[in-house]
């Protein structure tokens, strides 16, 4: 008998519950917009627990009406719930009669912008902060002043000071949108867009700026000054851009620093040694995959050096095998090495296939992050820092070490150095090697950002050839700055003459540049200029 | 002006092989066994424009010392102002039958002819601009790079960034070229099918009509005093500055001429592979222009055009037989060449004293060039 009652019970509180919202749900069912709008809005201040659902599954579109009125919510398998008690709703569908299914609740943009704006309202209230900092988020861009009371009410009770100021911000844009706030609220609204400073604020204030009235002044005011900060920091991206171009390359030159600016011999197939130093990653992540799963996030520490020797070994043999028969023939050894490319992208095509490989990036290296209004990945990060620390241990080996001192003796001097008991072929070879192994270290950074493909090294060769020559051969600080000038004037060219018209008129400059200043920006001096 | 022996075989042989094979295309049923199918005319034509190629490659590399990885870059030029001749002459035959637009203007939405393309539905402009636009380019770059006496590996790099910077640009869909595609799908050249056999069998022998008049011109050209003074440049520069002359006009002359040369045989290379597209900018081309003329043998002229029927026909055979090695065997060109064989085939045949092959190579076939 008790179980009887409980059932009759629960059946009538479900029936009741639907009579009461229903004054409010009607509008979904009147196939009307403004009246769909409406109920949006009224749901959203009803407090029922089911708002959020159903204003969700209008927002996706699976929100239907039956014929007598009912709102369903259609589910992933194609059947459908009763919107407001979440049950299983049988529902007839007949393919004579249209009328007689259920009809989707259609939306328009006003009604789209309704439900978002609802939405964040009803979610400020979560329990999970970053819920609640997306809700305020979806406020802002909403600023709908319907939100406005809501949004006072979260104020009361939050304590993240992150998701109070865009709360603030939010009832700000909400604020600023409404037909009845006083002049006094609107100011001090104008002031808190003003302090956020981004292209969405902006474009608030800039609605506003255009109207007459110290609100309009202010906004005007504002969008001055959001305007000069915006453009700082673009100018600042575009440095950053620029320093990571150039670094790029940098660390494509730099090994042709040391065999072009230093041995003077022009290596055409220095690209291949770019390439390659990537496909080493590329076959270090493979091997540490197969045999070191437990530490593969580190692959690209194990790929640098093994990159470095693959590289300087090859470049050792090219050294001994072709170029030291070719020496004194600087355009000899351009066609030699020229063919010598050939094979080896040729060699890399049979071995890997002539498709892209997929070279992976590790976990640290992937996403960004936000530094005020710059935007920093990970990958070009690491990879201007790589390339400073490679050209920094270059001039320090150059430099301190008993290598760098006979090979800096070889280049000045060649048969004073011989005389003094330095194998001048060796230090030719381990010069050689040393370039061709840098190049391969920049391979394992252009893995990072580039396609691993047979073709990868032929795209930088000319690049760095004028990285070279623009900074002054045999000079690496001018290779450096070079580059980094190369990289920045590239990037600010872009905005105005997009990419590809940015890099031409980047390659003509160059060659311009090199009609005036033969030798590049720091020439060495004396003697050597005529050799 | 004395030809000399390979001279005059050279123009013998070009001629008479370019009439033999138009002759036999055009008389010759398709039944008989004399028969050569059109595609080996279309070929033959195709390597004798890369012949006029190779021949300016060699007259400025050869004799003025001047290695150009840029060369093809004039080449094509000279090809994309045949190109727009002959998309002039399609008319309302293209896809979308605009009697003005090409057919990718009209593709790109463009209402009107840019002003560059006036005037290219006339074949004596169109001609003109062969010539006058790669020879400009030429006079214009050249002008800045011997005047501020930009040489060697220098020059070669920047030449090298000169056709870089155009394969870009040319790729670029505004710049009206047709993009990434090119132009191609031509119908008419002055009235005659392009596709037909006896237009090309006409084109073949025309093409060998002007390798023959380049090759006289470039013999002419070295064989004359400024051609002496040309050797004394690529030799040493400075002593022939010292000496009064002007080494950077010299230059400029020979670098032009040699453009122009280039560009005539782009011009008469697009109608008869049908197609011009910016990939003939690639740096990668140039540089195979310059082995075309290694191996074939630097400073002979004669040479270059061996070398570039010899490298393109062994191109034709591997890229059907052997797809794979090609590329092998290309670079394995490059290196035997500059490494064993640095005076060419050309060097094979030329017989000469042990001290004259001691000297430095393209010294002494320039050396021979002069006396004999």
């Amino acid at each position: 008998m008790v179980r009887i009652f409980l059932l009759l019970f629960l059946s009538f509180v479900t029936f009741a519950a639907p009579a009461r919202a229903d004054d409010s749900l009607a509008g979904f069912a009147s196939g009307d917009y403004a009246q769909t709008q409406q109920a949006v809005e009224a749901l959203a201040q009803s407090g029922n627990p089911r708002a959020v659902d159903i204003l969700s599954a209008l927002q996706a579109s699976k929100l239907y009406y039956l014929p007598d009125q009912t709102l369903v919510i259609k589910g992933e398998d194609g059947g459908y719930a009763n919107a407001l008690t979440g049950e299983p709703v049988k529902v007839e569908t007949s393919d004579d009669d249209d009328d007689a299914g259920p009809k989707e609740v259609r939306v328009n943009n006003n009604v789209r912008s309704a439900i978002e704006a609802a939405l964040g309202g009803l979610q400020l209230f979560d329990s999970n902060p970053a819920k609640r900092l997306a809700a305020a988020g979806a406020v802002f861009t909403a600023h709908n002043p319907v939100a406005i009371p809501a949004l006072d009410k979260a104020l009361e009770k939050e304590a993240d000071p992150s998701v109070k100021r865009l709360m603030q911000q939010a009832r700000a844009a909400a604020v600023l949108s409404s037909d009845d706030a006083t002049q006094e609220t609107k100011l001090s609204a104008v002031e808190t867009l003003r302090v956020r400073g981004d292209i969405e604020a902006r474009s608030l204030l800039g609605a506003l700026a255009g109207q007459q009235g110290p609100v309009g002044d202010a906004a005007a005011a504002a969008v001055s000054s959001i305007d000069f900060n915006l453009q700082i920091w673009s100018f600042a991206q575009s440095i950053y851009y620029g320093l990571s171009l150039g670094s790029v390359l940098l660390l494509a030159a730099a090994g042709l620093a040391i065999t072009f600016g230093v041995m003077g011999v022009i290596n055409m197939a220095h690209g291949e040694m770019v390439m390659l130093g990537a496909y080493t990653t590329f076959v270090v992540q493979q091997l540490m995959r197969a045999y070191l799963p437990g530490i593969y996030g580190a692959n690209l520490i194990f790929a640098i050096p093994a990159a470095f020797l693959v590289t300087a070994v090859i470049g050792i043999a090219i050294e001994r095998s072709l170029i030291r028969w070719l020496y004194g023939r600087p355009l000899e050894t351009l066609l030699a090495t020229w063919g010598l490319s050939l094979m080896l992208q040729q060699v890399v095509r049979s071995l890997f296939g002539p498709n892209n490989r997929d070279v992976d990036t590790p976990w640290w290296m992937s996403g960004a992050t936000q530094v005020g209004g710059l935007t920093l990945t990970w990958n070009r990060f690491y990879i201007i820092i790589f390339a400073g620390i490679v050209v920094a241990a270059l001039m320090a080996a150059l430099r301190y070490t008993s290598l760098g001192l006979r090979m800096r003796a070889v280049t000045q001097n060649r048969r004073m150095a011989a005389a003094m008991g330095i194998r001048t072929p060796w230090i030719d070879a381990l010069t050689f090697g040393l370039g061709s192994g840098v190049a391969g270290m920049a391979g394992v950074a252009l893995s990072q950002i580039d396609n691993v493909s047979p073709n990868l090294g032929q795209s930088y060769i000319i690049d760095s050839f004028m990285v070279v020559v623009f900074g002054g051969v045999g000079n690496l600080w001018g290779t450096t700055i070079g580059a980094l000038t190369l990289g920045i004037v590239n990037k600010f060219l872009e905005p105005f003459a997009g990419a590809v018209l940015g890099k031409i008129v980047v390659l003509v400059l160059l060659i311009l540049f090199v009609q005036r200043n033969p030798r590049g920006m720091f020439p060495l001096k004396g003697r050597a200029v005529e050799a | 002006m004395k030809l000399g022996t390979s001279g005059y075989l050279t123009v013998a042989l070009v001629m008479g092989v370019a009439i033999v094979l138009a002759v036999l295309n055009q008389m010759t049923p398709a039944t008989s066994p004399l028969h050569v199918p059109t595609y080996v005319v279309a070929l033959a034509g195709k390597y004798l424009c890369f012949a006029m190629l190779a021949l300016a490659v060699d007259l400025v590399w050869g004799f003025a010392g001047i290695l150009s990885l840029g060369h093809a870059a004039f080449f094509a030029l000279g090809g994309y102002a045949m190109g727009m001749y002959l998309m002039r002459q399609i008319g309302t035959r293209g896809v979308y039958g605009n009697p003005m637009l090409p057919d990718f203007m009209v593709f790109l939405g463009w209402k009107e002819l840019p002003w560059y393309w006036y005037g290219f539905n006339w074949f004596p402009f169109a001609m003109l601009m062969v010539v006058v636009v790669p020879g400009l380019l030429a006079a214009v770059f050249g002008w800045l790079a011997f005047r501020s006496r930009v040489t060697g590996v220098y020059l070669s790099i920047i030449t090298q960034a000169l056709t870089y910077a155009l394969l870009l640009a040319f790729f670029r869909n505004d710049m009206g070229f047709g993009g990434n595609n090119g132009m191609t799908d031509f119908k008419d050249i002055l009235g005659f099918n392009v596709q037909a056999d006896s237009t090309r069998s006409a084109l073949l022998v025309i093409s060998a009509l002007f390798l023959c008049l380049q090759f006289l011109v470039a013999r002419f050209v070295v064989d004359s005093r400024f051609g002496k003074i040309l050797v004394a440049v690529r030799d040493t520069e400075s002593r022939t500055r010292f000496l009064g002359y002007r080494p950077e006009s010299y230059k400029l002359v020979v670098w032009v001429l040699s453009a122009v040369m280039a560009a005539i045989g782009g011009a008469l290379y697009v109608p008869q592979v049908g197609i011009i597209n910016p990939s003939e900018f690639a740096p990668g081309n140039s540089i195979e222009a310059v082995i075309w003329v290694a191996v074939g043998g630097r400073g002979t002229l004669v040479g270059a055009i061996i070398g570039a029927v010899l490298v393109n026909f062994g191109k034709t055979w591997f890229t059907g037989a052997l797809p794979e090695l090609w590329l092998y065997a290309l670079g394995a060109m490059f290196i035997f060449v500059t490494l064993f064989l640095p005076r060419g085939v050309m060097g094979l045949f030329q017989r000469r004293s042990r001290r004259e092959a001691e000297a430095d190579a393209p010294a002494a076939a320039a050396a021979q060039e002069v006396t004999g």
